[in-house]
């Protein structure tokens, strides 16, 4: 299954420099344990040693925070965008 | 109040708007805005909001004007080098537009000044750097029940969410807790191209300028996320988490928290 992930600039070192890569997974676990397994690293970047999606990092399928679905079980279907979107203070 | 002749002139392209007129005018003047930081974000937004004529605009920013600051911070000019950047910020808003009362606050905000500021203003914008600051704001505006622009910018990312506290998403709600210090860099480690930060910064003036004259719809319970590099303005639902630690249910956050300090104690406790 199919899915595009949006990378945001802080990731983009471990996904040589792309902002857009696919992606395969049933549900959101299933996802990130795929980008792991193609860019090394980037599990440990999005979540904390227990495996839950750090806090001050969110995932959205479509435009739906998967914290308000099913947490890492929320489904996914062929030709949905995740979106990896972490909190970013630079302002000045 | 009644809008002078020169006023008539000043303003007229956004008078005749339909939804503005003489009476959004007299709405824009009688305005209170605080800008949280005289930087890559507050430049854009305080320009906006000095030539719509904000009434009273307030300014906070603890820096000195650099060289290495002017390549985005486009309030500030090569001969203000070396001044306050909120002395720099006033002479060039009132340069513009003599209307505008500008009040600086040279000084870093901390939980114990923050809430006497934010008092006097109508809504806050917050184009600060840091993530302590963020959070403080944050907390700050939904404690004091004001409405908060928040923006905030990465190499080519922005985003930006205005947060109306108790009825929309607080930035707790969309992020629960602050990175720990060194796992995200901050902008001054990152590089940014200054159009980035005027384009997030002026989306920033225009929430403002929306929620003071009461038009539109705001960026709230939505985070507008920008990407320079492919030129995209996407949109995510951001609900209001019932669980959020300062806006909901119940919330295990009731005073003020000075990240920077919380951190560096534990730090020390540690060690």
């Amino acid at each position: 299954m199919a899915i595009k992930v949006r990378v945001p600039a802080p990731l983009q070192k471990l996904t040589k420099n792309q902002s857009e890569i696919q992606a395969n997974g049933t549900n959101i676990k299933e996802l990130i344990d795929d980008l792991e397994r193609n860019f090394p690293g980037i599990k440990g970047r999005i979540c904390d040693e227990t495996g839950k999606v750090r806090r001050f990092i969110n995932i959205y399928v479509n435009e739906e925070d998967v914290r308000f679905l099913q947490q890492d079980q929320t489904l996914l279907e062929d030709g949905d965008e995740v979106s990896i979107i972490p909190a970013i203070a630079g302002g000045r | 109040m009644k809008l002078r002749e020169d006023q008539i002139e000043r303003y007229s392209r956004q008078i005749i708007l339909p939804n503005v007129g003489g009476k959004g005018q007299e709405k824009l003047l009688n305005a209170k805005v605080l800008i949280i930081g005289a930087g890559g974000l507050g430049s854009p937004c305080a320009l906006y909001l000095a030539s719509a004529g904000i009434g009273k605009i307030g300014i906070v920013d603890s820096d000195k004007v650099e060289l290495n600051n002017l390549q985005r911070q486009i309030l500030h000019s090569n001969s203000n080098v070396g001044k306050t950047k909120v002395e720099s910020a006033k002479e060039r808003m009132t340069g513009i537009n003599p209307d505008v009362e500008v009040i600086t606050y040279n000084l870093r905000l901390t939980s114990e000044n923050i809430l006497d500021i934010i008092r006097n203003y109508d809504i806050i914008v917050d184009g600060s750097d840091n993530f302590p600051t963020r959070y403080l704001v944050n907390d700050a505006c939904v404690i004091s029940r004001k409405p908060l622009s928040h923006g905030g910018i990465f190499r080519f990312d922005g985003q930006a969410i205005t947060i109306l506290p108790h009825q929309s998403a607080c930035y707790r709600c969309l992020f629960p807790e602050p990175p720990l210090p060194g796992l995200v860099p901050s902008c001054q480690e990152a590089g940014i191209l200054g159009a980035v930060a005027g384009i997030i910064g002026t989306i920033q003036a225009n929430e403002a300028l929306k929620y003071i004259l009461e038009i539109g719809n705001l960026l709230a319970g939505k985070l507008l996320v920008f990407n320079a590099l492919d030129s995209s303005f996407r949109q995510v639902k951001v609900p209001k988490d019932p669980k959020c630690q300062i806006c909901g249910e119940s919330p295990t956050v009731t005073k003020l928290i000075d990240y920077e300090e919380f951190c560096s104690l534990k730090k020390i406790k540690e060690e």
